[in-house]
This record gives structure tokens, C-alpha cells and sequence, in this order.
């Protein structure tokens, strides 16, 4: 039951001219900042929408992944080996007798993780490093900048395995691996944006006012380098995927039992014309949760790029 | 145009450096005694002393890097600690089985992918580009070695049109002479050999050129577009020239820088990607040795396969950088 009051305030606006005329010029303000145009722009495309129910779907099947399947992802059952795809077991079963479906659901959440992870720390160790490196320029730019060369001079997978052969197969290598493959790229973005911004006159006045440079970097350099750093942020989520499965299908990932998804495919490569659903299932939940990414950050690309719009 | 080359040459000096530190850094980063991890937990104390003398793990830091850099300056990339032999004389068959790959890879990546992207652009928002688009976009977000197993399980195992493995009929092998084999078959003039390694070349090739194709169709398409609105290509029309001149004549050569970058740029995907679809096929490339070396532990084949893959990728875009003027005369350094 609503109170007498809740109900007065519901009706408000619609009874109070006054209070009609000060939303609709807070609607104004609000269509004018360049974020809500970013989301307008992205409600209009179609692709990026489909991006975002894809990786919703995965994460809603990761999240709730004890909801959607009774079965554990690592209990055996070898009577119930390499079953075909049934209402008992959605997927089949692999070599061991393991419920794909489960292993699909609960390895949704291993990749999403990997990726977030991967992406947050190489997002948040390459901007600082461009930021420092654009900001200050001089000889810290020149070694950060020389840093980033030889990082990138290595095709970025092969890094990844190097860094992998260095610490040890496991997830977590991986996953520090992938982070370390991705800071230059994050770092030389910001870099270039941070040097293009210096030189603004903005910046002249904040720095005129004895505003210090940190604040700087916070409040004006840091806002004014999002879109890109938006943008690389969700393509690399789904390059890290990619490669978080490369490196568990080369088994320098994730170990058994996790149901990891290139680990997956690894393990079931033998039983190819036997079971093929074994192989499919993975490799393709791979590429949805990849093209979901490519999706959302093509369409991010498209509404953050001024030359892009109209 | 020699001194830019110059000038290039030695601006990758500090890069080379930078590689060879990291490379270097391999062995001496593994956590705890580096011989002792590469030996295993049942080595004995003396095998492990024998290997840090052989390998010089007991010198300080600054003189083994030194020690590496002369080596490596003199062309000794090392022993392989597994077939006890050096790694300068076994690598090379292993970089040409990559270079014919990646090369195959690369045309049927850039034939398809530069097509598709032209006819995208031409029939703009017709169905075609809408599929050709869609279809790159998929190719995009396909796990290559996941393409690779597919293509495996399809074409060489359900219906046997093309082998599953290696590079040519392992009951009789070729008599390598540049250790390309398509090459090496011509020589010997023998076609039908040639034919059987060209067989074997076609689903590797495939799954290793679909990510590159897909990039490169949507950079022909996006740049080609930009191009066919400029005012040369107006006039070109004016002049009453027909639309495949107009295209493959006029537009494609002034198209082609940004699609020439992302070759250069893929070609290194590739020599990293060869990883995964070496792998598969069991095409014996460099980077199935790193990867059968990361299994055994084989260091120095690691340190050394990594940084001739990580030069010829420094390489191949140093070579696409010089080419840009070729193509390009308003470029100049």
C-alpha cells in the first residue's frame, strides 16, 4: 500500500507545471553530454545490441551456473562416456563422462573472469605508464617508449608463451601473461592521447592556476582519454579470451579438471569422429563470447568517433 | 631512400638489444635454481652443477649476457639441451616449413581478403557486403586452432579429400635442398611431388590465413570506400572509364597503404599463430620446435626460437615500411 505522501510525490510532476518545465530542462542537460550521446548511438545499432546480449547470456549462464545444471563440471561418470547430445545431457558428455553443458556454464565464468582480469591489470599498469611517459616526456618517454617497442616487436602470443615457459603453466600465468602482452598496447594509446591533450590550452590554464600535476592528470588528461581507452578496453577483452584459450589449448593455461575452454578442445581432440559435439561446443562458445566483444567494441568505436557520427 | 634505410637499421638496434635482454632473461627468470628446473626434480647434484658450468649459469649476470650477445653476433644460437646439437644448424628447416606456410597463408589471405573487401566497397550495402562482412566478423572472433581442428575433422577425416598431418608423404621423404618443398619438388622437376605438398600445404594454409583475411577484407573495404569519394576517381568516372578500371586501376593503388600495414602487421600474427597451427597439423615449423622445447624444458632452443621469430617480425615490417615508398612516391623520409 503506498502512503499518502508517496502517492502526492508520484503525482507531482504531472500536477506541478513548474516541476514539468525543470525536468524537461534537466532532460536537455543530460542529452547533451557526450556519454548519453555514446548510448543513444549505441541503442541505434543494431550489432553492438546483439554484442550486448550475447555477453550477457554468457555472464547470466556463468553467474548462475549452479541454477541452470544439476551436474557438477568435474564429477566423472565412465559408464556415461562421450554420450551423444540428449535431454539428459544437453551437450553430451566428454571422454570422462563429464556433463558438457555444466563444463560450457561454469568455463563461461573462468574465460569472463580471465578477461576482466587481463584487461583491468593491463589497462590499469599501461595507462599509468603512458600517462607518465606523455605527461612527463623527456627521458622517462624515451625508456617507456623503448619498452613498449620491444614488448611489441614480439608477435603477442609468442610473448605470452614466453612469459608462460618463464612461470609455469597454470591459469593465473596465463592470465598475468596476457596482461603483460597487453600494457604497451593500452600504454601507447594513452601516450599519444596524453601528448596530444598537453599541448591544449586547458591545460596551460589548469597548470597557470598552480594546480598540481597530479590533479591534472586526474581530472582533465584521465576524462579526456577515456573514449579510446573504452574502446581498446572491450576489443582486448576479447583478444584475452582468445588467447587465454590458446594458451589452455597448448595446455600453458588452465589445468584439468577446470573447465576451461581451449583446455576443452585440447582434451577432446582425439575423440574428433567419434564425438564430435566434444569439439564444437567449446569452439564455438569461444567465438560468441569473442564476437560479442568485437561487436560491442566496433559499435563503442562507431559512437565515440566524432568522424563517425552523422 | 638509402640513408632512411639506414636510419631504420639503426634505430632497431636498441629494439634488437631490448630482444635479446628479454631472451636472455628466459633462463635467469624461472623461479629457483634455473638448472635445476630444467633437469627436474630427480636430478643429481652433479648432472645440475655440469649443466650450469655448460650453460654458464655460475658467471655473474653482466658477463653471461655478454657472453650471449657475442655468441649470438657470431651466429651461435646455442645447443639444444635435448638433441645435444646446435641450434644454428637445426633451425633452418624449421624456418623454412614456416615461411612456406605463412607465405600460402598470406596469398590466399590477401587474394580472398582484398577482394572481398573491393567488392564489398563497390556494391556497398548490398547482400554480398553485408555477408562478406558478417562473415569477417565471425573470422575475426574464430579461435584459429579451433578452425584448424574443424577443417581437420571435415575435409581430412570425414571425407579424405586432403591429409591431416605433416608436410608430405612421410613413407617417402623428399631430399630437402632449400627446404621448400613445393620448391625443392620443382627442382627435382618431380610434379607429382609437388602436388602432394601443395595437398598438404591447403588446410594449414587455410586456418592460418582466415584471421588475416578477415582483417584485411574490412581494411580494403573501409579504405577503398574513403578513396572512391575522392575527386580523382570522379574525374577517372568523368572521363567515362569503366567501373572495373575505375576500381582496380585508379582506386586499389591509393587503397592499398593502409591494407599494405595490416599485411605487414598479420604477417607477425602469423609467425605467432604458426604456434597453434603447427601444432595441429604437426607441420614441423619454429613453432612447433619452441613449443615441443617449452615441453622438454629445451631452454636455449626457447630463448633462440623466440628471438628468430620475434626478428623476422621486427624484419618483415621494416621491409613493409620500405616498401610504402615504393608504392607511394608523396611518401618520402
Amino acid at each position: 500500500m503506498k502512503t499518502e505522501k508517496e502517492e502526492k510525490q508520484e503525482q507531482q510532476p504531472i500536477t506541478n507545471p513548474a516541476s514539468v518545465d525543470q525536468q524537461v530542462e534537466e532532460d536537455n542537460i543530460e542529452e547533451t553530454s557526450p556519454w548519453k550521446d555514446t548510448l543513444k548511438q549505441l541503442r541505434k545499432n543494431r550489432f553492438a545490441i546483439a554484442g550486448f546480449v550475447i555477453i550477457l547470456f554468457f555472464i547470466i549462464l556463468g553467474v548462475f551456473a549452479p541454477l541452470f545444471t544439476s551436474y557438477s563440471y568435474e564429477e566423472q561418470d565412465l559408464v556415461n562416456r562421450l554420450q551423444p547430445p540428449s535431454s539428459e545431457h544437453w551437450f553430451g558428455t566428454d571422454d570422462v563422462g563429464r556433463d558438457i553443458f555444466a563444463r560450457i556454464a561454469y568455463g563461461a565464468r573462468v574465460s569472463l573472469q580471465v578477461g576482466f582480469f587481463a584487461v583491468t591489470g593491463a589497462l590499469v599498469f599501461g595507462t599509468l605508464l603512458g600517462i607518465i611517459a606523455g605527461y612527463f616526456g623527456r627521458w622517462i618517454d624515451t625508456i617507456i617508449s623503448r619498452i613498449f617497442d620491444i614488448l611489441l616487436a614480439f608477435p603477442s602470443i609468442l610473448l605470452a608463451i614466453a612469459i608462460v615457459a618463464i612461470l609455469g603453466a597454470s591459469l593465473q600465468n596465463a592470465l598475468i601473461a596476457i596482461a603483460i602482452i597487453n600494457i604497451p598496447i593500452f600504454g601507447r594509446l594513452v601516450r599519444s592521447k596524453v601528448i596530444s591533450l598537453r599541448e591544449e590550452e586547458f591545460i596551460m590554464a589548469a597548470k597557470a592556476q598552480g594546480m598540481k600535476s597530479g590533479r591534472i592528470i586526474l581530472h582533465h588528461i584521465l576524462p579526456n582519454s577515456a573514449a579510446p581507452i573504452i574502446v581498446q578496453a572491450t576489443l582486448g577483452f576479447g583478444t584475452a579470451i582468445l588467447d587465454a584459450a590458446a594458451l589452455g589449448f597448448l595446455g600453458l593455461g588452465a589445468q584439468p579438471p577446470t573447465p576451461e575452454w581451449g583446455a576443452m578442445l585440447a582434451g577432446s581432440r582425439d575423440f574428433i569422429q567419434l564425438a564430435p559435439w566434444t569439439l564444437i561446443v567449446p569452439g564455438i562458445s569461444i567465438m560468441l563470447v569473442v564476437l560479442g566483444f568485437n561487436l560491442i567494441g566496433d559499435g563503442l568505436r562507431d559512437a565515440l568517433d566524432p568522424k563517425m557520427k552523422n | 631512400m638509402t640513408a632512411y634505410i639506414m636510419r631504420r637499421l639503426l634505430q632497431l638496434i636498441p629494439v634488437l638489444l631490448g630482444m635479446t635482454l628479454i631472451t636472455f632473461s628466459i633462463v635467469h627468470l624461472i623461479p629457483g635454481n634455473p638448472a635445476q628446473t630444467i633437469l627436474g626434480e630427480t636430478a643429481t647434484q652433479e648432472s645440475i652443477e655440469t649443466l650450469e658450468e655448460n650453460m654458464g649459469l655460475n658467471e655473474p649476470y653482466i658477463v653471461q649476457y655478454g657472453i650471449y650477445i657475442t655468441d649470438l653476433l657470431q651466429g651461435d644460437l646455442g645447443t639444444s639441451l635435448r638433441t645435444k646439437t646446435d641450434i644454428t644448424d637445426e633451425i633452418w628447416p624449421h624456418i623454412a616449413a614456416t615461411f612456406e606456410l605463412t607465405f600460402f597463408a598470406m596469398i590466399f589471405a590477401i587474394f580472398i581478403g582484398v577482394n572481398a573487401g573491393i567488392i564489398s566497397a563497390w556494391k556497398q550495402n548490398s547482400w554480398f557486403d553485408f555477408l562478406a562482412m558478417m562473415f569477417a566478423l565471425v573470422g575475426v572472433s574464430m579461435p584459429v586452432f579451433w578452425l584448424a581442428l574443424m577443417e581437420q575433422w571435415v575435409f581430412a577425416q570425414e571425407l579424405g579429400w586432403l591429409p591431416a598431418y605433416g608436410r608430405e608423404n612421410s613413407r617417402d621423404p623428399i631430399a630437402p635442398i632449400t627446404h621448400f618443398y613445393v620448391l625443392d619438388s620443382l627442382i627435382h622437376l618431380d610434379f607429382p611431388r609437388a602436388l602432394t605438398v601443395l595437398k598438404h600445404l591447403i588446410l594449414p594454409s587455410i586456418a592460418l590465413g582466415t584471421i588475416p583475411m578477415a582483417i584485411i577484407a574490412r581494411m580494403t573495404r573501409s579504405s577503398m570506400l574513403e578513396v572512391m569519394q575522392s575527386d580523382y576517381i570522379r574525374t577517372v568516372r568523368a572521363k567515362g572509364s569503366g567501373q572495373f578500371l575505375v576500381i582496380y586501376k585508379h582506386a586499389l593503388k591509393n587503397a592499398t597503404i593502409p591494407v599494405l600495414t595490416v599485411i605487414g602487421l598479420q604477417t607477425g600474427v602469423l609467425l605467432g599463430g604458426a604456434i597453434l597451427t603447427e601444432t595441429i597439423f604437426s607441420w614441423p615449423g619454429i613453432g612447433r620446435y619452441v613449443f615441443e622445447a617449452i615441453n622438454y624444458r629445451d631452454y636455449p632452443v626457447i630463448q633462440s626460437g623466440i628471438l628468430v621469430i620475434a626478428f623476422l617480425f621486427v624484419m618483415i615490417n621494416l621491409i613493409v615500411d620500405i616498401l610504402y615508398t615504393y608504392i607511394d612516391p608523396r611518401i618520402k623520409y
